[in-house]
């Protein structure tokens, strides 16, 4: 990788190509495991796609499901790349600085993840162009779901594209120029925030669904995407640390932790908030809020889910904020594990299901994923993490190359 | 205040006008495009030709505008096509209308709840006239069986199976309610959905894309999706069709309760009204002072469900 780069932008995307697909036995296993998910994914999509949506278990009084809750879940692992963008680029965070790259990578993505969420959640596809402004009719700004397209879409490009360019110029040893991107790095500050909050808003605008119109939601989304996007970053940086040569400074996972804790303790006072609203006084909009915690008219599917989130909740939060083992890797994985299920528990399926239940005429029933649902929802996180690899693995050889050179 | 919607409907129908000549020239070159490509898609095979029109028909018809932007003549046109599908896909002769609302009529709908036993018979009618998918057992109309005490439906049976009238119970019906600040039209991201000027909340069953959030915006659960290809047994079909109302949809779109939109316009009542054998149901225009909806709101004592979200139905509930 010593040898003289050569110029222009087809060496640059050949060389990362080949880096992507470079590896040891066991990373190329790895990548046929994430290959054949996709490819057992499109197959039950193009199921769905024969035959509609009845092949999931939504129904028309639980009309999202499982590819809506896992959007609403990795928005906000999306947005959560702030936490490392803010500190390295704004406060000049040595540190953070070098694993920043690493951060927009799983916010690509985890963006990748949303839109292809959104888009199998789809009656007709095939019409989305309906949505396009200037050849279809975009309901913009009533809407807001194309306000949420619009923000999706700007933070995907300016994730891409930031980090593209600072590579680009790395791989051809140049530095790159401030003014060029810093930017739309401000920019990505302010859009990760509000790719968020915009989504909070979908659910929290609905007077509808009282469990979801809550003022709380936006603020939520927020601190629990800052407790789990930082957890899947950790999960990466472990998995790099043990597994290649790129040196990742401790340093950085203290300060990753730091930044944890405070997420998750913020998300854990609102959680409690909650809860003592609905329960102190119980009251007609409360019966979501009973259905997930306890349990309605017989129909409980969603009692266990819920109390095994909030368990893993307050396991991880409580392992990150007394660490006995002062930045292991090992312990700071299962910590990263535990927190970051138990936030995709309870902000996707916690969050949407009780939402429809009871339905606005008042009836129960519970909502179970069908197989070929699973199946398609497998293939989009297997799709995801292929990406999140496809970009991370030549980044890395980049950066190695640059840092080589500097020590020469 | 109902003046006040007409005129903002037309301003927005008139923004929509803007844009319009780019956007139709753009979608002729696609449609000829089209066209084109599936003429050269089905060439030769035995009775290839009937195969070649409804291809040409059904890219045409993808290829489509938006129906709120369409001209009388392009009005008129998906509605050839759509007959001429109708025939081709499941041989039978469909009359479809696109007729446009009438001057000075908004209607309005009540529901006599001393009246109502049960009988179900507006439902019946409801899943006859609109040809409502008989696989997933859709109905637009819903009753629920209530004890006295309260008068909120979620606290009532919507599945009661027995024999009526029942002693000391009483009935509500529910159903879209065509609300004049409709959460589902500010929600639907392609505004495949809106209220027409008679006050009427319809679908585009050819725009919408299919991601529910009407659904999940509407507090009365007035909306329904084909989660698959609907089923209508041939003889069953209702031939007498509107655009907008009851013409067969396909899976991955919403639909809803139109009034009838196919009856109403021409003067008759919607199928539940007209169905119902006890008389609970009254249907109007209330822009007419002389109709009986009129006589209900101002003699009866009448309420709305769900008040508090200020979305002003147009269906009262009273009591004799």
């Amino acid at each position: 990788m010593t040898t003289t780069p050569k110029k222009g932008f087809i060496a640059f995307i050949m060389d990362c190509t080949r880096w992507s697909f470079t590896g040891g036995i066991a990373y190329m296993i790895y990548l046929l495991v994430l290959l054949a998910l996709i490819v057992s994914g499109i197959y039950a999509y193009s199921q769905q796609f024969q035959h509609g949506l009845i092949i999931t278990g939504m129904s028309d009084i639980v009309s999202w499901g499982l590819y809506i809750s896992n959007f609403t879940f990795f928005v906000g692992v999306a947005a959560a790349a702030v936490m490392l963008i803010l500190p390295a680029y704004i406060l000049k965070d040595k540190d953070l600085h070098q694993v920043v790259i690493i951060g927009e990578g799983v916010a690509v993505g985890a963006l990748v993840m949303c839109l292809l969420f959104i888009t199998v959640d789809m009656g007709g596809p095939l019409k989305v162009w309906h949505m396009i402004p200037g050849i279809g009719q975009f309901n913009w700004p009533s809407s807001i779901l194309t306000w949420d397209m619009l923000v999706l879409n700007g933070y995907l490009a300016l994730n891409s594209l930031v980090p593209l360019y600072i590579l680009y110029c790395n791989y051809h040893g140049r530095k790159p120029v401030g003014w060029k991107y810093k930017p739309f790095v401000f920019l990505s500050i302010f859009w990760a925030v509000s790719i968020h909050m915009t989504t909070a808003f979908l659910y929290q605008g609905l007077p509808a669904r009282p469990f979801w119109n809550n003022p709380l939601l936006g603020p939520r989304f927020l601190a629990s995407a800052f407790a789990a996007g930082p957890a899947v970053i950790m999960m990466v940086l472990i998995v790099i640390k043990e597994n290649t040569d790129y040196a990742i400074d401790s340093n950085i996972f203290q300060k990753l932790k730091r930044i944890i804790v405070a997420s998750a303790i913020i998300n854990l006072v609102m959680l409690f908030s909650e809860v003592f609203k609905e329960f102190y006084t119980f009251t007609h909009h409360s019966l979501s809020a009973q259905y997930l915690f306890f349990g309605l008219e017989g129909h409980d599917s969603l009692v266990p889910w819920i109390w095994t989130a909030i368990s893993l909740n307050i396991l991880g939060t409580l392992l990150f904020a007394f660490d006995p083992t002062k930045g292991k890797p090992r312990y700071l994985m299962v910590a990263a594990i535990s927190l970051f299920t138990g936030i995709w528990i309870e902000k996707g399926f916690g969050l949407i299901i009780p939402g429809f239940v009871p339905s606005p005429l008042g009836e129960v029933v519970d909502y179970t994923p069908s197989i070929l649902e699973i199946q398609v929802t497998v293939g989009i996180l297997a799709a995801g993490a292929f990406v999140v690899t496809m970009l991370i693995k030549p980044a890395l050889a980049i950066e190695m190359r640059l840092r080589e050179k500097a020590s020469m | 205040m109902d003046s006040r919607t007409n005129n903002e409907d037309q301003i927005e129908t008139e923004g929509m006008a803007d844009n319009k000549s780019s956007r139709r020239q753009f979608l002729k070159k696609m449609s000829i495009a089209a066209a084109a490509g599936s003429a050269s898609l089905v060439v030769g095979g035995c009775g290839g030709s009937l195969k070649t029109e409804e291809m040409g028909l059904k890219w045409e018809e993808y290829f489509k505008e938006h129906y709120r932007l369409m001209t009388q003549e392009e009005k008129d046109a998906t509605v050839k096509r759509l007959e001429r599908l109708a025939k081709l896909e499941r041989g039978i002769d469909v009359q479809m209308s696109n007729q446009e609302p009438h001057e000075q009529v908004l209607y309005g709908y009540a529901f006599n709840i001393s009246r109502c036993k049960g009988y179900m018979d507006c439902v019946e009618a409801c899943v006859k006239e609109n040809n409502l998918d008989r696989r997933a057992k859709t109905q637009y109309v819903r009753i629920f069986e209530m004890d006295p005490g309260k008068l909120d439906p979620t606290a009532g049976d919507g599945q009661f199976f027995h024999e009526v009238p029942v002693d000391n119970k009483f009935y509500m019906g529910v159903q879209c309610f065509h609300c004049e600040n409709a959460p589902c039209i500010k929600a639907c991201p392609t505004k495949a959905t809106w209220r027409e000027p008679d006050g009427i909340v319809v679908v585009d069953y050819d725009w919408c894309i299919g991601c529910r959030y009407c659904l999940a915006a509407c507090p009365y659960w007035g909306r329904r999706f084909n989660w698959g290809d609907p089923e209508v047994p041939k003889e069953e079909i209702n031939l007498n069709q509107h655009y907008l109302g009851n013409r067969m949809r396909m899976k991955g779109v919403m639909e809803k309760c139109t009034f009838c939109v196919q009856r109403t316009r021409k003067g008759k009542l919607p199928a539940c009204a007209d169905a119902c054998p006890t008389g609970s149901r009254v249907f109007g225009n209330l822009l007419d002072p002389n109709s009986e909806i009129r006589f209900v709101l101002k003699n009866k004592k009448v309420f709305r469900f769900k008040e508090d979200l200020g979305t002003e139905p147009k269906f009262w509930y009273f009591m004799d």
